[in-house]
């Protein structure tokens, strides 16, 4: 592969802030406050609840400007669309287009949540089908599609399995977590009330089954795990360790991030899970958004069932309803019924790919992971040489006598085009390199990727001082992270008037 | 790397200088080394009881936070405010303006048990290793 | 469907790379007792032609083609012009993800950073985070907030005219607090909250208070707030209708501390309720207290201007069980959309179209006047509630008719059985009006 030139911004037009385009006085869409009649606000409202400052701050452009504005900014960002994202444990596939078509009809976009049920039967089953797909997925029977988020899944999850514990008299304090998990799962435990306790992996990048009992005290209310984990491997005691979870009364918290890698090869279900958090813009193609919005439906076991967030969809002779009806509920984890517009992106993505279509989606990335693992082992070490799935990690172990590390072989890749990987996580491996190219990239394309990592190891040793500085070739260069933390800029305000 | 040979310190990585029964603590020439850019610091309140190996205060880095322990026990009497603005005072003179607490020792012999800068320089390097 | 590209060729020569067999000898090592009962039993897939009929059957399914429908209550029908819609689905933005690589990741920081300022603005407060998921839990991740600032107080106090289902998140969060206890303040008579007393606000973290609350009332947010600040406690606001601010006293100018709000009405549709966008707004004396994502303005290599994540120690992925909160998203689509809708519309756009809410809902309230009465006397927006006896009865009538006459209270507040909350904003012209007032007026005979 050519190596880039240093360019900068190439062929990409500059832009200001918002705030700094524009005209006073200036407006892209105005509508006549009068259409409808009725008193002006300043008759109806008391001086003591008027707005104060007439909005000055908000932005004062065109439609036009508008355009120019967000049409400029799109191009400085690298997407899926355009470009190989390999980030580990995101999941970044490609996001197929008539989802959005689908989301868009508006009889989906335009309806009202609050609706009589008999006017939205359309939308609820729609639901209820993708609730029994995800069910066959997880091979568990209980099923919310309310929490707004994977993190949010973990959080509805963690309050289900304390309310059963409180149901059973103690609450328990201590939730086991491997060192490999993601800092979700710390994070949601302790909004629970529970302490945290980490499991230390083995040598093969795996939870050990007697250090897990060992670990399983009586005041353990659950161990969360990740399967496949952070490296990619596939946790084959599992089953073991989730009997030994509930011998201790405690319950097993599957994370579903890396579900990608399992479907049509095992089930939650099938290995004592009590809880699943699905991310259905990882493992059903809902678009990432820049950092959302996502979905993370949450499955469970018949223990659990009673303690499902409310409202939950049921089905009587007229169809189907909303119910709060239920004494064991955790409660409301949000507004209304949770992320549609996403359930309904990952309903049209499952009914098009089938049964068959999405274990093919797991064969492939598990095939194109293990190839990228084939690929570059010989120029950064496996982190781990256990067999792996849908992801891998590499060190950059080997890079130490250049001086390159992680880093600056991350931000080297961006020159070459593509996105970096997952860097220095999960934490336990240390220089992080973490990859996971999904079942749609090609092979050309993977080939093109893994001979960018060639070059750059091999530049690491030649031109260490080069890629060092990467990158050369983007929109901007190294930002100043220290700067931005040490004297925070959250905001834009008016430059200063001249006097 | 710096080890001042006036000061005591603690495996936790802080300093310690005593001037009769006050005690000032900072943290380390290798603490700030490894912490790398400082951006942020979290000290206690004048007044605040600290005992031995509780934290005292948070450094942070762009990517990292810190606990720092306290290496002996005391009651604050002063804490340096120049950091709350300036935290990179503490990568550019750690035992001297990046200074971070003032207290009056509960025990002033409770020094004696913390690590010489010759047993220092030892520990990190065993660290390291 | 298959998104998949590999030809069999291409599989033979990548097993080949990788020294395997076969596709299924990579998943070998999974024990087999977990593999033979992995098959999935779902229908097979289908072609993009037949999924888009079967969804397109499942749309039509809802909703009524020559309904009105007056309903608010926490989500809000809105005019979303064409580029706000068409610019966020740019799949440069729809399909990046988190900016964890700022260099090429400007367009969508430098958008979250304008966001950010527009979120302040509105609010009249100091700083506003990335974005959370619904107000709901923006309201609940401020009482939590709350909590952390003011260690020792175990009451959280919110109002009894705040949205039940706000409510109802605050209590489901607060249950892995062990000593937190939420403390319901009673509505007064025109529909405002009630002050609570001196020594209920001594022990609290909070109160919090709907603005415009459940019944559209508004709240006079700074005679309160300085009643709870003399009590020690913070005062924390919740709109549920965003749509509000640019005609209301702001929420920091009436001295919040925290103020959240459901954006949805920034542009976003209503699509079934989700998803939403939960606005997050405080002091910049809180930030390091603050729940979510950070944009913060630096500069580059050579000195120019970008944008990167700020601030992260908050957050879980770096402070784990020690973080300000778990969440790991801004909902950054929505608040893209948001920031598209509020630079479009305007500093003159937003007022007008507040203005055209605010005029619409009273002369519809006016019209209403033969078929009941209002039932509060506090000013409101675009929401109210109206008194009218047989409510219920009137309510089916007028729904067979194709008008969803507003929201029956009495699900939510037994004592407002004979109540409609009942909204209207710029979609809703004279003939809906009409439409309504003749619905409820035959409804009662």
């Amino acid at each position: 592969m050519e190596r880039p030139t240093a360019i900068l911004r190439p062929g990409l037009l500059p832009e200001p802030l918002i705030f700094e385009r524009g005209a006073p006085g200036r407006s892209g869409a105005l509508v006549d406050a009068a259409a409808a009649g009725g008193p002006e606000s300043s008759e109806v409202l008391p001086p003591a609840l008027r707005r104060e400052d007439d909005l000055a701050g908000l932005p004062e452009v065109s439609e036009l400007d508008v355009v120019r504005h967000f049409t400029r900014l799109s191009q400085w960002n690298f997407c899926a669309a355009t470009t190989l994202y390999p980030l580990g444990s995101c999941t970044m596939k490609y996001n197929p287009v008539m989802n959005e078509a689908v989301a868009h009809l508006s009889g989906f976009a335009d309806l009202h949540p609050l609706l009589p049920t008999s006017w939205t039967q359309g939308a609820m089953e729609l639901m209820a089908r993708l609730a029994d797909f995800l069910r066959e997925v997880s091979g568990l029977p209980g099923m919310t599609l309310q929490p707004a988020a994977g993190a949010h899944g973990e959080l509805t999850g963690m309050k289900m399995i304390r309310a059963y514990h409180v149901d059973r008299g103690d609450a328990r304090r201590r939730v086991l977590i491997p060192a490999s998990a993601h800092g979700t799962n710390p994070a949601s435990a302790a909004l629970c009330g529970y302490g945290v306790t980490e499991v230390p992996a083995n040598r093969e990048g795996m939870l050990d089954i007697e250090t897990v009992r060992r670990l399983l005290a009586s005041d353990v209310a659950a161990l969360m795990v990740t399967n496949p984990n952070t490296l990619g491997v596939f946790e084959r005691d599992i089953a073991a360790i989730g009997a030994a979870v509930h011998d201790a009364g405690a319950l097993l918290y599957c994370d579903g991030a890396n579900m990608n890698a399992l479907m049509g090869v095992a089930k939650p279900g099938d290995m004592g899970a009590d809880v699943l958090q699905f991310n259905l813009h990882k493992t059903f193609s809902t678009p990432h958004g820049g950092g959302g919005p996502g979905a993370g439906p949450v499955a469970v076991s018949a223990r659990l069932e009673e303690y499902l967030p409310i409202p939950r969809l049921v089905r009587d002779a007229s169809g189907w309803r909303w119910s709060d009806d239920f004494p064991g509920a955790i409660g409301r984890v949000r507004s209304f019924h949770g992320n549609f517009g996403m359930l309904v992106r990952a309903y049209c993505y499952m009914r098009a790919l089938g049964g068959d279509g999405l274990t093919d989606a797991t064969a492939m990335a598990v095939l194109n992971a293990n190839y990228v693992r084939a690929r570059l082992q010989g120029t950064y070490p496996l982190a781990y040489p256990t067999p792996s799935l849908h992801e891998c990690v590499f060190s950059d172990r080997d890079l130490e006598p250049t001086g390159v590390h992680t880093l600056d072989v991350a931000k080297r890749l961006l020159d070459y085009g593509f996105f970096a990987p997952t860097i220095y996580f999960p934490l336990v491996v240390p220089g992080a390199l973490m990859i996971e190219p999904t079942e749609t990239e090609s092979k050309e394309t993977l080939d093109e990727f893994v001979a960018a990592l060639e070059g750059i190891a091999a530049e690491a040793r030649r031109d260490p001082e080069m890629v060092k500085s990467a990158p050369h070739a983007t929109f901007v260069g190294r930002l100043d992270e220290t700067r931005a933390a040490r004297r925070p800029v959250l905001r834009w305000t008016p430059p200063e008037p001249e006097r | 790397m710096s080890i001042p040979e006036s000061l005591r310190y603690s495996e936790e990585h802080e300093w310690v200088a005593v001037a009769g029964a006050v005690a000032t603590i900072g943290i380390t020439d290798y603490a700030q080394e490894e912490l790398g850019d400082i951006v942020f610091v979290e000290l206690p309140a004048v007044g605040a009881a600290l005992q031995r190996s509780q934290p005292l205060g948070v450094v942070e880095s762009v990517k990292a936070v810190s606990d720092v322990y306290a290496p002996v026990a005391g009651t604050v009497i002063e804490v340096n405010d120049a950091l709350a603005d300036h935290p990179e005072i503490i990568n550019e003179d750690p035992y001297g303006k990046g200074w971070m607490v003032r207290v009056t020792l509960a025990d002033p012999h409770e020094v004696d048990g913390l690590m010489t800068a010759q047993q220092y320089g030892e520990f990190i390097a065993k660290e390291k290793a | 469907m298959r998104f998949t590209p590999h030809t069999e060729g291409d599989v033979r020569a990548m097993l080949a790379t990788i020294g395997a067999e076969s596709v299924a000898a990579l998943v070998a090592h999974v024990p087999a007792a977990l593999r033979d009962v992995a098959a999935l039993r779902l229908p097979p897939g289908i072609d993009e032609r037949e999924v888009r009929a079967e969804m397109a059957s499942l749309a039509a399914a809802n909703g009524r083609p020559d309904a009105v429908v007056f309903l608010g209550a926490g989500a809000y029908p809105h005019f979303i012009p064409a580029a706000v819609e068409q610019l966020a689905g740019r799949a440069e933005f729809a399909t990046a993800y988190t900016p964890y690589q700022p260099e090429v990741s400007q367009g969508t920081l430098q958008v979250t950073f304008e966001f950010q300022t527009a979120i302040a603005a509105l609010t009249g407060m100091e700083l506003a985070n990335a974005g959370m998921y619904d107000g709901a839990t923006a309201a609940a991740e401020a009482v939590l907030m709350t909590q952390r600032l003011r260690p020792g107080r175990p009451l959280v106090a919110v109002s009894r005219a705040l949205h039940p289902q706000y409510r109802a998140v605050i209590a489901t969060y607060l249950a892995g607090l062990p000593d937190a206890e939420l403390v319901e303040v009673p509505y007064r008579e025109d529909g405002t909250t009630e002050l609570p007393s001196d020594a209920l606000l001594a022990r609290a973290s909070c109160l919090v208070l709907g603005y415009p609350n459940v019944f559209g009332a508004i709240e006079d947010l700074e005679h309160t707030a300085a009643a709870v600040h003399a009590a020690g406690a913070l005062a924390v606001s919740a709109t549920a209708e965003a749509l509000a601010l640019p005609l209301l006293r702001t929420p920091g100018g009436a001295g919040v501390d925290i103020a959240v709000a459901e954006g949805q009405s920034l542009g976003l549709p209503l699509a079934y309720g989700g998803p939403g966008l939960g606005l997050f707004a405080s002091r910049q004396s809180f930030v390091r207290n603050l729940p979510g994502r950070l944009v913060g303005e630096t500069v580059d290599t050579l000195g120019r201007r970008g944008y990167v994540l700020t601030l992260a120690t908050r957050e879980q992925h770096i402070r784990r069980e020690r973080a300000t909160s778990n969440i790991c998203t801004n909902h950054g689509l929505c608040a893209l959309q948001a920031t598209i809708y509020l630079s479009l519309l305007g500093r003159h756009g937003l007022r007008a179209v507040a203005e055209r809410n605010l005029r619409g809902a009273h002369a519809l309230a006016a019209r209403l006047g033969r078929a009941g009465r209002l039932r509060f006397a506090a000013p409101y927006f675009n929401e109210f509630v109206l008194e009218i006896r047989g409510a219920r009865r009137r309510w089916e009538t007028a729904l067979a008719d194709g008008v969803v006459a507003g929201l029956p209270l009495g699900d939510w507040y037994p004592e407002l059985e004979d109540c409609l909350l009942v909204c209207a904003t710029e979609l809703h012209d004279t003939a809906a009006h009409a439409r309504l007032a003749s619905a409820l007026e035959q409804g009662g005979t």
